[in-house]
């Protein structure tokens, strides 16, 4: 180390000194910058467009103190109550119409003289896993993705992203990541490849680590499925309104658990300080509905849905195949949640919930179709048509209100699937990275659900 | 010694630009701006096909680099990465920073969107605060017309103390007083002087605690009070990259080689 470094270290110390006493200088610096363009701007600027000053006038409301919250709550609470009262109709349209088919199968099945077990694997297994995805998946995606377009397209989203900075800000991490969990909310796959957009390697790695805790297209059905049954089975009094509720707070709860982790990570393990960016609020636009509905379909409706499908159809294969081997007088299947049964009972499911979670490592989208068919491979043959008729299953096999809870519960933090691993695993070329970012969504989910049960459990309320 | 991989990174990037275009330079300018401001229209505008783009070693930030003459002399413009701030918050930041800091432009032209001026005078702030050949082009003034946006240019020159002149890049309108501007300010006929913006109380009384000492360490060879802001802002990029570029100085002074930069690659 020669003179001038001693002398330049000496002078940085001296300078953190004053920093120190001065508290936030960035935030000083930036605030005396746009102070000073304000004015200059106010000094040289005339303008005599009104759409300006009524942009201004909506992004007051809409990002204020006071009304900021409670309107992007009420958005998202509407969104979700016009996807479920929507989708309900054309699920069971769907439902009808491809088990109808499924009857039309078996009975080709039956004139070909094929074997029961050719007609299980492809039936009911193959087809029927398929045939629950579309219908289920389908409808609530064909309504969720447009309206979220929609509110995109609008220029709602940045102001969303301005209005949870200062809390991501405290938490350690990057305003930009509530950009990131937008995309989540399509696919956390893509969520974690829209982290590319935080430069600071820290707080990239805690927006892809917490990315999971955004509940993805892939398990909004289950989601909504299960605030459906439970709201509808459990509580007296359902209506779709109360389940929409429900679904925009799980969503709430996530981000709460997305900034809680993030603090906790960038107490920990990613120290350091979060950094300042500039966030463009482009003005608003009225969206082109038609090139909206196009993109949404195609681009994100279809796609995930091909992705599901594509992954379901073996699964549901595979399912059948486990649900009837049988090892003694139990099948594979029965065996497996039979020896997962005591695990899940402390976290308030049971063997067959933890199962499906587990073997919906591939895709997020089966674990309510694998249920079923773990249900079903008990004895009980019934047409999956309805919420009602699902509801019924699941009391026939011992659910409480709690279930559905756990399983919401348990769905929203679990870790990610098969392709969102593999992506973190691409983005931050690291097994270390890798394997946290499945565990702490595992750790945090078991550590929710165990806490829930056990205070329900305790206070008696099941 | 002591000379990190970004530091030779900017180093080997000014070397390639003084030689690497051929012809004598006579002036470097360098394009600054945020995004969607125009600022390729101006560069293209100004340096028709004459373009070619440099890789900034160590970083994968793409800078395009051109060439045009004005009133007889060759003018090596450089179209830095579109950026809000140089607060070096992401690469394209740090690169335009160090870049309009390390490089010593000529003249630094800030091109801002006429339709967002307030947004866009962030950016001219920050750098007026680094440079005063500091130029102002505020483009895109045809859509500020059409919006019925007015601004009054001769007024803002004023108030910030720099050359201000409005374009319309994309027919071309304005480009020519850019040259002259360009021209008069890159070589000293009019040196600007930008009025400084004064920040709160205890920041100017920080400023003022180190400046004396970062001026005395620095010996004039940037703005102290930008320095001396900069080490109070704590920002750790700048502060690795002041402290190589004093110790190349000084290597070079002891070992009587001031101009080793021009020796060392054009011959």
């Amino acid at each position: 180390m020669n003179n001038l470094e001693i002398e330049f270290n000496q002078l940085v110390g001296k300078a953190q000194t004053v920093r120190n006493r001065l508290g936030a200088v960035r935030d000083q610096i930036v605030k005396g910058l746009y102070q000073q363009a304000q004015y200059i701007a106010g000094e040289v600027v005339k303008t005599h467009d009104r759409r300006d000053d009524l942009d201004r006038k909506i992004d007051n409301i809409v990002t204020s103190k006071f009304f900021g919250y409670p309107l992007m709550i009420a958005l998202l609470s509407l969104v979700f109550w016009i996807t479920i009262t929507g989708a309900n109709y054309p699920s069971a349209m769907l439902a009808d119409l491809l088990f109808a088919f499924q009857d039309r199968l078996t009975a080709f099945f039956q004139w070909a003289g094929a074997p029961d077990w050719l007609h299980g694997v492809l039936v009911l297994g193959l087809y029927q896993g398929l045939a629950w995805v579309v219908s289920v998946m389908l409808p609530p995606m064909a309504i969720f993705f447009p309206l979220f377009t929609f509110l995109e397209d609008l220029g709602y989203l940045p102001r969303v992203a301005f209005n949870l900075d200062k809390l991501f800000k405290k938490a350690g991490a990057h305003g930009k990541q509530v950009l990131t969990m937008c995309m989540g909310f399509g696919c956390n796959a893509a969520g974690v490849i829209a982290c590319r957009i935080i430069e600071s390697p820290r707080e990239r790695l805690i927006a892809m680590l917490t990315n999971n805790f955004v509940p993805c297209n892939g398990r909004f059905p289950t989601l909504i499925a299960m605030a459906a049954v439970l709201m509808g089975a459990f509580v007296s009094g359902y209506n779709s309104f109360a389940a929409s509720t429900l679904v925009a707070a799980v969503v709430v709860f996530g981000i709460l658990v997305t900034l809680a982790v993030s603090w906790v990570l960038s107490k920990t393990m990613l120290k350091g300080v979060p950094s300042t960016f500039t966030l463009e609020l482009p003005p608003y636009r009225w969206p082109k509905i038609g090139t909206l509905l196009i993109r949404s379909i195609l681009d994100r409706t279809l796609f995930v849905l091909m992705r599901a499908v594509i992954v379901a159809a073996p699964a549901g294969a595979v399912t059948w195949i486990l649900a009837n081997i049988h090892i003694g007088d139990l099948s594979i299947l029965a065996h497996f949640a039979g020896w997962l049964q005591g695990f899940g009972h402390l976290i308030g499911l049971d063997g067959y919930i933890v199962m499906a979670f587990i073997l919906g490592l591939p895709a997020n989208e089966i674990v309510v179709p694998i249920l079923i068919m773990g249900y079903l491979s008990k004895g009980a043959m019934l047409e999956l048509d309805s919420i009602e008729a699902l509801r019924q299953v699941l009391i026939n096999n011992g659910w409480t209100w709690l279930t559905p809870l756990n399983m919401i519960l348990f769905s929203l933090l679990h870790f990610p699937c098969a392709t969102t691993l593999l992506t973190i695993r691409q983005e931050t070329q690291s097994t270390k990275w890798t394997l946290l970012s499945a565990l702490i969504p595992t750790a945090v989910a078991i550590v929710v659900c165990f806490v829930v049960t056990q205070l329900v459990r305790g206070l008696g309320l099941v | 010694m002591g000379l990190t991989a970004q530091s030779t990174g900017i180093y080997a990037f000014l070397e390639e630009l003084k030689c690497g275009s051929g012809a004598q330079t006579n002036a470097v300018i360098a394009l600054a701006g945020n995004p969607n401001t125009g600022k390729s229209t101006v560069f293209n505008g100004l340096t028709g096909l004459k373009q070619h783009t440099g890789n900034w070693p160590g970083k994968t930030v793409i800078l395009a680099k051109g060439n045009y003459q004005y009133k007889k002399k060759n003018i090596t413009l450089v179209d830095l990465p579109g950026t809000y701030s140089l607060l070096a918050n992401s690469a394209d930041e740090q690169v335009a920073r160090d870049f309009i800091c390390f490089g010593d432009p000529d003249a630094t032209v800030v091109v801002a969107d006429s339709t967002c001026l307030e947004r866009n005078l962030n950016l001219v702030l920050q750098v007026m605060e680094i440079t005063p050949k500091t130029i102002l082009c505020v483009n895109l003034i045809d859509e500020a017309k059409r919006k019925k946006i007015e601004i009054d240019c001769t007024k803002l020159e004023e108030i910030l103390g720099i050359p201000v002149v409005p374009t319309a890049a994309r027919d071309k309108v304005g480009l020519k007083d850019l040259k002259e501007t360009i021209h008069k300010i890159a070589f000293a006929k009019k040196i600007p002087q930008p009025k400084q913006l004064a920040y709160n109380q205890d920041i100017e009384a920080a400023i003022y605690e180190i400046q004396q000492e970062v001026e005395r360490l620095l010996q004039g060879r940037f703005n102290s009070r930008w320095v001396a802001m900069r080490l109070l802002d704590g920002d750790t990029t700048i502060i690795k990259e002041i402290l190589s570029y004093l110790q190349r100085m000084k290597m070079d002074q002891e070992e009587g080689l001031g101009k080793c930069l021009e020796v060392e690659c054009c011959e």
